[in-house]
C-alpha cells in the first residue's frame, strides 16, 4: 500500500479562514478539494507537503453554477459531476457536458472539482482546455477578501504552475455569455479515463448573416501549457462557415502546438488529432450555433 | 464425438435450484466475495503485528559502492533495517528460482533491474516502514544498463550476471524443437512463402490484488506459518524448506482468499522471503504488502518475445511447414516457472491446429536489466505467444493468397479421425473436433454477411475489420515422467470424507484466485457420489489441512486436480456400494448406482442414500468382512497426457479513419474445453480472459526508457482495459471430451486469454487492408495505428 509522508490536517470553516491558513503556512501548505490529483501524489510522494486544508466543507459556499445575462458563474468547488449533470450549463456551453462525460470515471466525478483541475494545471486537463476554449476568466482571493480576475492565459504560468499565489485561493471561473454560439469538445483516449492523448474544445460565435463573429479553439496535451491559438481566431472571423476553413483551422493547430512524443502516442501523431479535432470540433460547435 | 450447443437461453439458476453435479449454479464463495466478507493476506492481523517495506534500485544497472542504515534505524518506531550483505551472512542474500537460476533476495554487489529489492525495514506500522526508507542512504556507482534486447548478445554489452561463475556475456539458454533439415527442405519446394516479424512485447497480469505476505515465526516451537499471496502453497513451503533450512513439518503456508493471480503469485518474491527474515529477526509477526507500482515493476512480467514468423505453403492453401526463430528477453534472472525441460514452455505447439509437414523452432533467451518472469498472465506456459505467432502468419499467408482467412484455416486443420494426433514437434493433442467449432463461430457472426457489410463499407472508406484465430491448447501440467518443477513432480493429491450426517469435505492440493473452486469441485464430488453442493466443504490453500501438489496455474487445476477429485469420488463410492450390499442384503453386482443412491437391479424400490450409507459406515453395527469404518479416501493423480482444448474466435473492429481509435464492436467466442461442469463458471472465465486479450491487443505495455526507467510503473501508465473498451461477448460451445480425463474435462481457465489477442490483432489489420497494412504490433493504440496507416509501422521494442 502506497501511504504519505506525515502531514497535519484542517477543516477549512470559511474561505477566509482557508486563505488566513494558507497565509499563515506559506507554501508548506495546501488546498485539498476532490483530491484526486494530489492525494496519489502525496501517496507516491511526489508531493510532500506539512499541511492540508481540506475545503470540502466549503461546498455549500463555492459549489454552484448561476447564470446570468452577460455570464455564468461557477463556483470553484463544484464537482464534475454536478457540470456534466447541469442542464443549464449544457444549454449556455455544451462543451462542458461533452468534457465531462469524457473525464476519468464517476467516482472521480463525484469528488473532483473544476477549481482543483484548473489549479492542478496539468497541460492534459480537460477543463483547462474547456475553460481557454470560452474565453473564461478566474477569480482569485486573497488576504482580507481581496479579489483579483485573470484571464486564463494569465492564470496559467506552466507546467503545474498557476497564477494563484501561497495566501490566495481561486474561488470563481466566469464565462462570457454570447449569442449565437456553439461548443464542443473532443478527446482521443487510450482508453475511457485516460489522460487526452489529444483533445481540442472549440467555440464559435454566428452573426445574425451566419458568418463566424468569433470562434476560438483551445488544445489540451500538445505542449506545456493549455492555450487557445489568436491564429485560428483570426483566421474565421468574418467567414462562412465552410469544410475549407475547418481546415485552415486544422491546419494551423497543427502547426502551433508544440507535442512530445511518448507512451500516449508520438509527437507527429498528436499532431494530426490537434487538426483533425479541431475541424471536428468545429464542424459540430457551428452546427450546435445554428440549432 | 463432439456435440454441438444447441441454441439456448441462458438461465442462472439460483441456489434453490441448483443442480446435484454438474450445470449452471451460482458461486458458492461468492456471498463472502461479494460482501467484502473475503479474508485476503492484507485482512491478516495478528497481535504484535510488525510492518515491512522495501527500498529498491532506482537504477536499471548500478554497482552498490555503500548502504547508511544508522539514520532509518534510529528513526521512531523501526525495530529492524536488513540490508543484503546481513542477508548474506546468513546465507539468504541468494535464492533458487523456478527455473533453476538465482535471484538476490536483497542485492549484495549490483542492482539488476529498476525496482530491485536493496534493503528492507520493519517498524510497528507501515507508514514509519515506509518513512524510514527515505532515511537509508545507499551509494551506487551507475553501470550502463542492457535494455534493448536485440544488442544484449553484442560484444560490448555490459555483462549483467557477473555473480555467475564464468559468465562473459547475457545469453541465457538456447532452445530448439522440431527438425531443422526436413523443414528447410519443405520450404525449398513450397510455393508460398511469407515471413513476417512478429512482437509479443512485454505485459503484467496486474492483479487486483498485489503481492504480500504476513510471517508468524514461533521460535518457542520453531514453527513458521506464513500467510501469502501464493497460486501453489505446496511448492513454496518445500522450497522455502530448501531455501532457509526449516524442517518442511514446521512450515505451514496458508494462501487465503487470493484476489486474482494469472501466474503473478506462481514465483516465490524477495519480498516472501524478507517477511520470513523480519520475522524471524524481530520474533514478532510480519506483514509485507507490495504497492501497486512496487508490483507493476518487480514481479513477473509476461511475453518478452520477438519472433520470426515464416510459413511455407502450395499455391492453392495447403500449409506446409512453420518455422519460427525467437528472441526471449528473460530480464536480469530467469525467474520463468515451467516445467524444467521446457526452458521456453510449452512453445512447441506453435503449429497450432493444422496438419502440416514440417516445423522447426530455434530461440535464444537472454538477460537483460529488466524484471525477471515471464510465464504469467494466463499464458498456458508461452501458449499465447505460441498461438499469436501461428494465427498471426496464418492470416499474413491468407493476405497473400488472397484467400478467405476462415477458408484457409478450414482447408488445413487436422482431422478428427487423426487423433491423437502427433505434431512434428512431439506434443500429442488427445482429442478435437475443429471445423464444427468454427462452423459455429461463423454461423454465431453471421460471417458471409460481415464480409458484404466490409465490402460496402470499404467503399465508402469506412474502416471495418473481421479477424479471426483459431487455437488448440495445451493445458493440464503435467505427467510426471516428463514435467516437474524443481524436481516436485505434477500431480496432485485429493481427500475426500463424507461426514456421518452425509456432508462432505474434499480437501484440495490446487488454490483458487477467482476461478471458482469452492463451487466446481464440490460439483465434480457431487455428480459422482450424488451429495448436493450446498454439502460439500471445498478446503484449498493450507498446507497442514490439505494434500501436496503443484497448485493452480496453466489451467491445470480442472485437468489433474479435478481428476483427482473425481477418482477419490469414486473410491468413496465403490466403498458406499460395499457397505450398501450389506445394508440390502444383496451381493455387490445387484446393484445399480443412480445419483446419489443404490437400489437392487429391478427394484428400485429397495434403496439406500448415500447419506444412509454414511451414517452406516460411522454407525454401530458390523460392516461386511474386510470394510473399515468411515467413509474417506484419497488418492494423487498423475495425468497420462495434458488435455487440448481448443477454439474458435471471431472478432469484429472499426477503426476511425482520422484518429485511428479501434472499437472492438463483436467478439464471438466459440470454446470447446470437453465436458463443461459449471457453464457460468466457464463463461466467466472466458469473458475475463477476453478482456485480457483486449487490453494486449489495444493498450497494455511494459516499456522501458533507454536508462532502463520503467515506463509502466502505475495503472495511469500501464492501462488495463474497462467495460467500456469491452463489447457484449457472445460465448457458445462444443463439447469434444478429453478421452483420457476420467469426466472429459479439459482446462479453459487461460483459452480466452490465449485466443483473443490474435483475433484482435486480425481484426485491426484486415480493417487497414485499404492501407496495405500487412502486419502491426501490439498494442495497438491510436497513435500505433495511425503509424501503420502511414505506411511506418514499427515495432513497439
Amino acid at each position: 500500500m502506497q501511504v504519505p509522508a506525515p502531514f497535519e490536517y484542517e477543516r477549512a470553516t470559511s474561505v477566509d479562514q482557508a486563505i488566513g491558513l494558507l497565509e499563515r503556512l506559506g507554501s508548506s501548505a495546501r488546498l485539498v478539494a476532490g483530491g484526486h490529483s494530489l492525494l496519489p501524489m502525496m501517496k507516491l510522494r511526489l508531493a510532500n507537503f506539512e499541511y492540508l486544508i481540506d475545503i470540502n466543507p466549503l461546498h455549500a459556499e463555492l459549489g454552484y453554477i448561476r447564470s446570468g445575462s452577460d455570464e455564468v458563474r461557477i463556483g470553484a468547488l463544484t464537482r464534475h459531476r454536478e457540470l456534466l449533470e447541469s442542464d443549464e450549463l449544457a444549454a449556455a456551453f455544451p462543451i462542458f457536458r461533452d468534457a465531462e462525460r469524457v473525464i476519468a470515471d464517476p467516482v472521480v466525478r463525484n469528488r473532483g472539482t473544476l477549481g482543483g483541475s484548473l489549479c492542478q494545471a496539468d497541460p492534459s486537463e480537460d477543463l483547462s482546455a474547456v475553460c481557454t476554449t470560452l474565453d473564461a476568466s478566474c477569480v482569485i482571493r486573497g488576504p482580507g477578501g481581496a479579489e483579483r480576475v485573470v484571464t486564463m492565459k494569465e492564470f496559467h504560468v506552466g507546467p503545474y504552475e498557476t497564477a494563484v499565489g501561497d495566501g490566495e485561493m481561486l474561488t470563481e471561473i466566469r464565462l462570457p455569455l454570447r449569442s449565437g454560439g456553439g461548443s464542443a469538445y473532443e478527446k482521443v483516449e487510450r482508453r475511457a479515463g485516460d489522460w487526452a492523448v489529444v483533445s481540442a474544445g472549440a467555440a464559435v460565435w454566428l452573426a445574425a448573416d451566419g458568418t463566424i463573429a468569433d470562434a476560438r479553439v483551445g488544445l489540451a496535451a500538445v505542449g506545456p501549457n493549455t492555450t487557445g491559438i489568436p491564429e485560428i481566431s483570426a483566421a474565421l472571423r468574418g467567414h462562412e462557415p465552410a469544410e475549407e476553413l475547418y481546415q485552415e483551422a486544422g491546419a494551423i493547430a497543427a502547426r502551433s502546438c508544440d507535442p512530445a512524443t511518448d507512451t500516449r502516442g508520438s509527437a507527429d501523431y498528436k499532431r494530426h488529432l490537434a487538426d483533425e479535432l479541431t475541424r471536428r470540433t468545429l464542424r459540430k460547435a457551428v452546427q450546435r450555433a445554428r440549432s | 464425438m463432439t456435440a454441438v450447443q444447441e441454441p439456448k437461453t441462458v438461465t442462472f439458476d439460483d441456489n434453490d435450484q441448483k443442480p446435484v453435479g454438474f450445470g449452471r449454479m451460482l458461486r458458492k464463495e461468492d456471498p463472502r466475495l461479494l460482501r467484502g466478507r473475503g479474508r485476503f493476506v492484507d485482512d491478516i492481523q495478528l497481535n504484535g503485528m510488525l510492518h515491512l517495506a522495501i527500498l529498491r534500485s532506482p537504477f536499471a544497472h548500478a554497482r552498490i559502492v555503500s548502504i547508511d542504515t544508522s539514520a532509518a534505524e534510529a528513526y521512531p518506531g523501526v525495530r529492524a533495517v536488513v540490508t543484503g550483505a546481513a542477508l548474506a551472512e546468513l546465507g539468504l542474500a541468494w535464492m533458487p528460482t523456478l527455473s533453476n537460476d538465482v535471484q538476490a533476495v536483497l542485492a549484495t554487489d549490483k542492482v539488476r533491474f529498476q525496482g530491485q529489492e536493496v534493503a528492507f525495514v520493519v517498524a510497528d506500522d507501515r507508514y514509519a516502514a515506509r518513512d524510514a526508507l527515505e532515511l537509508i542512504d545507499v551509494e551506487y556507482d551507475v553501470l550502463d544498463p542492457v535494455i534493448d534486447v536485440r544488442k544484449a548478445l553484442a560484444p560490448e554489452a555490459p555483462l549483467i550476471r557477473d555473480d555467475l561463475e564464468g559468465k562473459a556475456d547475457n545469453h541465457c539458454f538456447d532452445w530448439e524443437t522440431g527438425d531443422a533439415d526436413e523443414t528447410e527442405a519443405v520450404f525449398a519446394r513450397a510455393d508460398v512463402i511469407v515471413k513476417e516479424d512478429i512482437v509479443y512485447p512485454r505485459v503484467h497480469p496486474a492483479p487486483m490484488e498485489t503481492c504480500g505476505a504476513v510471517a508468524d515465526f514461533d521460535a518457542v516451537e520453531g514453527k513458521l506459518k506464513l500467510w501469502s499471496t501464493t497460486q501453489a502453497p505446496h511448492a513454496h513451503r518445500t522450497l522455502y524448506a530448501i531455501v532457509a533450512g526449516l524442517p518442511e513439518h514446521k512450515i505451514q503456508v496458508i494462501a487465503p482468499d487470493i484476489g486474482g493471480g494469472f501466474g503473478n503469485k506462481v514465483p516465490i518474491y524477495p519480498g516472501y522471503v524478507c517477511a520470513i527474515v523480519g520475522s524471524i529477526v524481530t520474533g514478532k509477526p510480519v506483514k509485507w504488502m507490495e504497492d501497486r507500482s512496487e508490483n507493476l515493476i518487480s514481479t513477473g512480467f509476461a511475453r518478452d518475445y520477438i519472433m520470426r514468423g515464416e510459413i511455407a505453403a502450395t499455391r492453392d492453401g495447403k500449409i506446409l511447414a512453420i518455422r519460427t526463430n525467437v528472441l526471449a528477453d528473460h530480464g536480469a534472472f530467469n525467474g520463468t516457472a515451467a516445467p524444467v525441460k521446457y526452458p521456453a514452455g510449452f512453445f512447441g505447439v506453435f503449429t497450432g491446429s493444422y496438419d502440416i509437414e514440417a516445423a522447426y523452432c530455434k530461440m535464444t533467451a537472454v538477460y537483460t536489466n529488466k524484471a525477471p518472469g515471464g510465464v504469467a498472465y494466463a499464458c498456458s506456459f508461452r501458449i499465447t505467444e505460441a498461438v499469436y505467432l501461428v494465427e498471426r502468419i496464418v492470416d499474413c499467408l491468407a493476405a497473400e493468397l488472397d484467400m478467405d482467412p476462415a477458408e484457409l484455416r478450414l482447408k488445413n486443420f487436422i482431422q478428427p479421425d487423426q487423433f491423437p494426433y502427433e505434431t512434428k514437434t512431439g506434443w500429442v493433442y488427445d482429442s478435437g473436433n475443429y471445423e464444427p467449432t468454427m462452423r459455429l463461430a461463423m454461423d454465431m457472426a453471421g460471417y458471409a454477411d460481415l464480409r458484404k457489410e466490409q465490402e460496402e463499407k470499404r467503399a465508402r472508406g469506412e474502416l471495418m475489420g473481421i479477424g479471426i484465430s483459431f487455437f488448440t491448447e495445451a493445458v493440464g501440467a503435467g505427467p510426471r515422467k516428463n514435467m516437474d518443477i524443481l524436481g516436485l513432480g505434477m500431480a496432485d493429491g485429493c481427500e475426500l470424507r463424507v461426514h456421518p450426517t452425509g456432508k462432505a469435505v474434499v480437501r484440495l492440493s490446487v488454490k483458487t484466485q477467482g476461478q471458482g473452486h469452492e463451487t466446481t469441485f464440490a460439483q465434480i464430488i457431487a455428480e459422482e457420489i450424488g451429495i448436493p453442493p450446498a454439502d460439500i466443504e471445498v478446503v484449498h490453500g493450507d498446507t497442514d489441512q490439505t494434500p501436496f501438489g503443484l497448485g493452480t496455474y496453466g489451467s491445470r487445476s480442472t485437468p489433474v486436480s479435478g481428476a483427482a477429485a473425481a477418482l477419490v469420488a469414486r473410491k468413496v463410492r465403490d466403498k458406499a456400494q460395499l457397505i450398501a450390499s450389506a445394508m440390502l442384503e444383496v451381493t455387490v453386482a445387484d446393484l445399480e448406482w443412480t445419483k446419489g443412491s443404490f437400489h437392487v437391479k429391478g427394484d428400485p424400490g429397495k434403496a439406500v442414500t448415500i447419506q444412509e450409507i454414511a451414517m452406516r459406515a460411522h454407525g454401530a453395527g458390523d460392516l461386511p468382512d474386510g470394510v473399515e469404518g468411515g467413509l474417506e479416501a484419497q488418492i494423487c493423480y498423475n495425468p497420462s497426457n495434458l488435455t487440448y482444448p481448443h477454439g474458435a474466435y471471431i472478432c469484429v473492429v472499426d477503426v476511425d479513419p482520422g484518429t485511428a481509435q479501434v472499437k472492438v464492436r463483436r467478439f464471438i467466442a466459440v470454446d470447446d474445453c470437453g465436458t463443461r461442469i459449471n457453464p457460468m463458471i466457464i463463461e466467466g472465465q472466458v469473458h475475463g480472459g477476453l478482456t485480457d486479450g483486449v487490453g494486449m491487443a489495444l493498450m497494455e505495455m511494459i516499456s522501458f526508457d533507454e536508462d532502463g526507467n520503467c515506463l509502466g510503473a502505475s495503472l495511469m501508465d500501464y492501462l488495463i482495459p474497462t467495460a467500456l473498451e469491452v463489447p457484449d461477448w457472445e460465448t457458445g460451445y462444443t463439447v469434444t471430451p478429453s478421452p483420457h480425463h476420467p469426466i472429459g474435462a479439459k482446462g479453459v481457465g487461460e483459452s480466452a486469454t490465449v485466443g483473443s489477442p490474435p483475433a484482435i490483432v486480425n481484426a485491426v489489420v484486415d480493417a487497414l487492408k485499404p492501407y496495405g497494412v500487412r502486419h502491426a504490433d501490439m498494442p495497438l493504440t491510436p497513435s500505433r495505428v495511425w503509424d501503420a496507416m502511414n505506411g511506418r509501422a514499427t515495432p513497439p521494442i
